[in-house]
């Protein structure tokens, strides 16, 4: 099957164009944000007591990602996608706050879907256990917030034919659900 | 009565992280190319593609598989004529900072499940365990345990009237609510019998035997066929976005238990199994 050539930040015209199980190449920057980093960008907006997106991520893709560190001559010696479902709890608000897409891998709550119709936004699935692959598409990187973290640091980077299937799409369609 | 010298298991453990990390066993690897042969479903097709080069790339680059470089999980096997000082496992976690320090690998243990969450930094403690058997000598089981794949694993405590299709189910459910979170296509451990916090266990050792090597008793390998049509029948497949491998195998061991009882395990591994058994 061929993949579908997309640019990030992604259009609201890019996003209604996609359907769910679509290959795409995606290039441009990704946000990596997973666990501990969601707990902590929810606790900033409650602090500011509004849903402004600090750290440039409106209208831009989070990525459920905790590299290694640097290797072999890359930003990072491998990255994938974790577990989405494990960040549920924070997507419908991210979503709703301007976030445009998510990566990563596995199934996401009914709420999840909601707010990818009502927002028009997308999740994508990155395929898991491919982080040495995954990593020749990552160009450079930059720390924007949460470097205590480590690995769970929010990160912005570069990405280049960084290949994902859409897996929830503008109109709630979920790849998991052709599959079972 | 041989001693086992903490050094020589230190040693061992540092070696198998080193190459765990970037090489994937080869029982793995074949099954990836079989399956990747076999499949018609394109998505599929592209994922298992994406798999096998994955693992060329990681083993020539000395870059880590997947960039969940695990939890270290460490089985040491004793057996009659060995014997063994209670601090036989004191270096293990020496050996796994050094190797994940060392292989650039993640760094993905929290000090404290519930009250602290502070990453260690090191990728310690590892998860050790002594376990006597019958056969003489004695061996090292090393894991590198993602957290996708544990996370989606489960004990089940079933009555014995659910008998061997309740077993199936039990396994068929958890791959079906699971398996997408888990990175197939998988290797499932099942473990059947003995103890709540035993039949764990059985099932993560059951993780140990490669997929070329069936279980030595014929109903187990007949059971491990029976699971395998039955995971693989869900179609779920890699990346479970449909296809016709969801597991490149299942791993079954069995054991006594009470007459009131009939426990389950399941823990789910994923197309990254990295797992390797070293003769100390």
């Amino acid at each position: 099957m061929s993949s579908k050539r997309l640019r990030l930040p992604l259009s609201r015209s890019d996003l209604a164009s996609l359907n769910a199980g679509d290959a795409c190449l995606l290039s441009g920057p990704l946000y990596t944000l997973r666990d501990a980093g969601h707990i902590r960008l929810l606790s900033e907006l409650d602090a500011a007591g509004s849903d402004r997106l600090p750290y440039g991520l409106s209208g831009q893709a989070i990525f459920y990602a905790g590299p290694t560190p640097a290797a072999s001559g890359r930003p990072f010696g491998a990255i994938g996608p974790t577990t989405a479902s494990r960040m549920d709890f924070a997507a419908p608000r991210l979503y709703r706050a301007g976030v445009a897409a998510t990566v990563g891998k596995g199934t996401r709550s009914a709420e999840v879907r909601r707010a990818c119709m009502e927002t028009g936004s997308v999740y994508f699935v990155a395929v898991g256990g491919a982080a040495a692959y995954l990593a020749k598409c990552v160009v450079s990187e930059t720390v924007e917030a949460y470097d205590d973290l480590g690995t769970e640091a929010l990160r912005r980077i570069e990405v280049e034919d960084f290949p994902v299937f859409v897996g929830i799409d503008v109109r709630g369609n979920d790849v998991y659900d052709f599959a079972l | 009565m041989r001693p086992i010298e903490r050094e020589l298991v230190a040693r061992t453990v540092r070696q198998a992280v080193s190459s765990l990390a970037f090489d994937l066993p080869d029982d793995i690897r074949c099954g990836l190319v079989e399956a990747a042969k076999a499949e018609d479903s394109p998505r599929a097709s592209k994922v298992l593609e994406l798999l096998v080069e994955n693992a060329r790339i990681a083993s020539e680059d000395r870059v880590a598989i997947c960039q969940d470089t695990g939890s270290v999980w460490v089985s040491l096997e004793v057996g009659p004529d060995m014997c063994v000082a209670g601090d036989v496992m004191a270096d293990v976690d020496d050996a796994v900072a050094a190797a994940y320090a060392e292989g650039r690998l993640r760094m993905s243990i929290v000090r404290d499940a519930l009250f602290d969450r502070t990453n260690t930094a090191s990728n310690t403690p590892a998860f050790c365990e002594i376990h006597p058997c019958a056969r003489p000598g004695a061996r090292l089981h090393v894991m590198l345990k993602g957290g996708g794949s544990d996370n989606a694993s489960r004990v089940v405590m079933l009555s014995p009237s659910a008998g061997r299709q309740g077993v199936i189910d039990a396994v068929v459910s958890c791959v079906r609510d699971k398996a997408a979170n888990a990175c197939p296509p998988l290797v499932v451990g099942v473990g059947v019998g003995s103890t709540f916090d035993k039949v764990a266990g059985l099932a993560k050792r059951a993780l140990m035997r490669p997929l070329d090597e069936p279980a030595c008793d014929e109903r187990t390998a007949r059971f491990e066929r029976e699971l395998l049509e039955a995971v693989n029948a869900t179609g779920l497949g890699a990346g479970a976005l449909g296809g016709s491998t969801t597991a490149l195998g299942v791993r079954v061991a069995t054991a006594p238990c009470h007459i009131a009882a009939l426990p389950v395990a399941v823990n789910m591994g994923c197309s990254a199994m990295r797992r390797g058994t070293y003769e100390l």
